[in-house]
């Protein structure tokens, strides 16, 4: 039961992190119908920004937790965005109207360039990083075996609650919410009636890839280790989550996440940890093939 | 204009200045920073530069399109020549160069052969296919393994790579065919990680990431290579001095044999009926549907035979090697694979060989700067998709014509979304 329980918190932990990046997924797809391939390789650039900020603020002498993880936040996602902006904008933009694989094959040498670029300049090392927030509190003990509830997995929690809340804000109540959804509707027709769609698209980027970028400090600060190929597989396992959710959905992008997380972790610990990600993969085969609507999305009626 | 270029130099010293500027090591007691002033001001500046540069090209430069047909008409005349002088020079190879061209070469036909292959599936048929190193994996393994366990050589156990390989790619297409292309390309990703994953962890039949050794060379009609002779051996029949780099000349032909194979088969196919239902299917699969073409087997034959191609290029990569491991069939494999049929334009014969010789060859060459290969690789990709989205060669014939053929340039071309 204890066993069971650990496993749960820790599952909706990592569930939390696939859940933020595959926010940027779902929104992606949903307002320019494409894979943004490259978003798993910007959470990566997210985590080495988180470290390089974190690196620098206790080299700066900030011995504050609270404080340099407000930091590094906000200086994550301001840099991050500003990769997502740039991604678009060179590698995006010029192929509205290209025939259909041409924006997918780029997102993939833009992916590949990201990776590259990482690897060039800071080096192809697993970086390792002290814990920041030791501890946590015991929830209770059975058979010696004790349910953590670690500081680290709560920060995380409230970290994403709070984001996602906003951002729900953003996309239901504010006009700019009200831009994407009728950029998602109908990009043309928004066009028509003034809303500027390239516009839209812009800052669905940098959101998708700020929120991204948190995900990576998230994963910086949960698992201690990052090297620059985290973001294909985290990338993977969070598209997976977009497509259970029911991809353009945002409640399903985080109820996806979420469910990944649980089914990873449980899978880890009670088969094998070796495939863990044949699990993760073999359940967005499985779900595409007998649920391609995901558990929260519209049937994709297809005009001709 | 300066603006323009300033503002984008603003933009690079975003992305750039903590990225290259500071460079976290792994110190003795924690993570060090390292600051590199100069490396984000080259940056910075390369990028100013290149956005002033490419402005100022692009306003000193009407704004017209290029003549469609000329361009297409003067690659199709390129390439009437160039394909002769290519094929010979490839062929004479093992004639004047040196065993590390041979080697090099050998190398080259390989992916020479994985991109005709891939092309088959994306350029013909238009499905994106990010698995395809799972296919080569299946070949190569299962080439070691009966090899190994039946002791069948190479010549028995190519067809049945090839095969095995096929019935993969008809498993694996069997379910995702009614998927839409982007979602195709992501499971064809997460299969080939499945595979990876699978090979990587099944020890006890692959020998997980320590990979398989001792897989036997192919032999010619039963006269092996090697390099100190003896009784059956190649040198040893025809009374010359025992050399390794017969072996090598060998493996040359045979992969030039297996390539120009895949090059005559897929050829040959776009001329069938089943050949124009791919290409037509690439084009519109609506309007395919409505003209009464089973999508279903269209979709399976062109993922079946391009798996097999795959299959008889990994039997040929574990013989080649004698070795093989997991760390051979990553994601950048199928990547690479990809990137040479993008480069060399979607269903381009001689495209895709230049590309590969490009890719390939250059990259060797070039090894000294390897870690920026696939940068140059991953920025060559998004480059051509926005520049040439059609690949570099990609006029076509019409397989089939009433009368003269016609050249269609690229730019004439346009696609339904199927």
């Amino acid at each position: 039961m204890a066993y069971v329980l650990q496993q749960l918190i820790n599952g909706l932990t990592l569930g939390m992190i696939y859940g933020l990046i595959a926010v940027g997924y779902t929104m992606v797809y949903g307002i320019i119908g494409m894979i943004n391939f490259a978003h798993g390789d910007v959470f990566m650039v997210g985590a080495f920004l988180s470290l390089i900020a974190l690196t620098a603020l206790s080299g700066m002498g900030v011995t504050s937790v609270p404080l340099a993880l407000a930091l590094t936040l906000v200086f994550a996602a301001g840099i991050a965005a500003l990769y997502g902006w740039t991604v678009e904008r060179v590698a995006y933009r010029p192929l509205r109207g290209s025939f259909r694989l041409a924006p997918l094959i780029s997102a993939i040498g833009m992916s590949i360039v990201l990776q590259n670029f990482v690897q060039v300049s800071q080096g192809a090392r697993v970086k390792p990083m002290p814990e920041m927030l030791p501890g946590g509190i015991t929830l209770m003990t059975e058979d010696n075996f004790a349910v953590q509830l670690s500081w680290m997995q709560m920060v995380i929690v409230i970290v994403t609650l709070t984001l996602l809340a906003a951002f729900t804000y953003l996309v239901t109540k504010t006009s700019l919410g009200r831009a994407m959804r009728a950029c998602e509707q109908d990009q043309k027709m928004a066009g028509l009636l003034g809303i500027d769609t390239d516009r839209t698209i812009s800052i669905t980027f940098v959101i998708g890839a700020a929120l991204a970028a948190v995900a990576g400090l998230m994963f910086l600060l949960y698992y201690g280790v990052i090297d620059f190929y985290i973001g294909f597989i985290a990338g993977v396992k969070a598209f997976t989550a977009a497509v259970l959710g029911g991809i353009g959905s945002l409640p399903g992008a985080v109820l996806g996440g979420l469910a990944i997380g649980l089914i990873e972790t449980f899978w880890s610990a009670y088969f094998s940890v070796q495939y863990k990600d044949v699990a993760a993969f073999s359940i967005l085969v499985l779900v595409l093939i007998f649920m391609p609507t995901g558990l929260l999305g519209r049937a994709d009626v297809e005009k001709v | 204009m300066l603006r323009d270029a300033a503002l984008s130099a603003l933009v690079a010293f975003g992305l750039f200045g903590p990225m290259i500027g500071l460079k976290t090591e792994v110190g003795v007691a924690a993570i060090e920073l390292h600051t590199r002033p100069i490396a984000v001001l080259i940056a910075v500046a390369a990028v100013f530069f290149g956005r002033l540069g490419l402005l100022a090209w692009q306003s000193t430069r009407p704004v017209q399109k290029a003549a469609p047909g000329r361009m297409a008409d003067s690659l199709a005349y390129i390439g009437r020549y160039l394909t002769p002088i290519v094929l010979v020079l490839t062929i004479t190879m093992p004639f004047y160069a040196e065993r590390y061209w041979i080697d090099l070469g050998i190398l080259v036909l390989t992916y020479v052969m994985l991109g005709w292959g891939l092309n088959i599936v994306v350029g013909l048929a238009g499905l994106l296919d990010l698995g395809y190193v799972a296919f080569y994996a299946v070949g190569a393994y299962s080439y070691a393994l009966i090899a190994q366990n039946f002791g069948l050589g190479f010549w028995s156990c190519l067809p049945l790579a090839g095969i095995l390989a096929a019935f993969w790619g008809v498993l694996l297409g069997f379910p995702v065919l009614r998927l839409r292309g982007d979602y195709l390309a992501i499971v064809t990703l997460a299969f080939g990680e499945i595979i990876r994953v699978v090979i990587l962890n099944w020890t006890t039949l692959t020998g997980g990431p320590n990979g398989m050794s001792g897989i036997p060379r192919p032999t010619l009609f039963g006269l092996v290579f090697n390099s100190g002779g003896g009784k059956g051996s190649f040198a040893d029949f025809f009374g010359i001095e025992p050399s390794i780099s017969h072996r090598v000349i060998f493996l040359f032909y045979v992969i030039l044999g297996l390539a120009l194979l895949t090059n005559w088969v897929s050829l040959r196919l776009r001329r069938l009926p089943l050949g124009r239902a791919w290409e037509a299917l690439r084009e519109d699969e609506i309007a395919c549907r409505a003209l009464g073409i089973d999508v279903t087997v269209t979709k399976l034959t062109a993922f079946a035979i391009g798996a097999a191609f795959a299959g008889f290029a990994g039997a040929f990569f574990a013989t080649r090697q004698a070795f093989i491991s997991p760390e051979s069939f990553t994601f950048i494999e199928s990547a690479i694979v990809l990137a040479i049929v993008v480069l060399g334009g979607l269903g381009s014969q001689l495209g895709v060989a230049l590309a590969a010789i490009v890719m390939i060859g250059g990259g060797e060459m070039f090894r000294d700067f390897q870690e920026y290969r696939m940068l140059i690789f991953g920025g060559a990709l998004v480059l051509v998709m926005v520049v040439r989205p059609r690949g570099f060669l990609s006029g076509r014939t019409p397989s089939v014509s009433l009368g003269a053929k016609k050249k269609i340039g690229a730019n004439l071309m346009t696609e339904g979304h199927g």
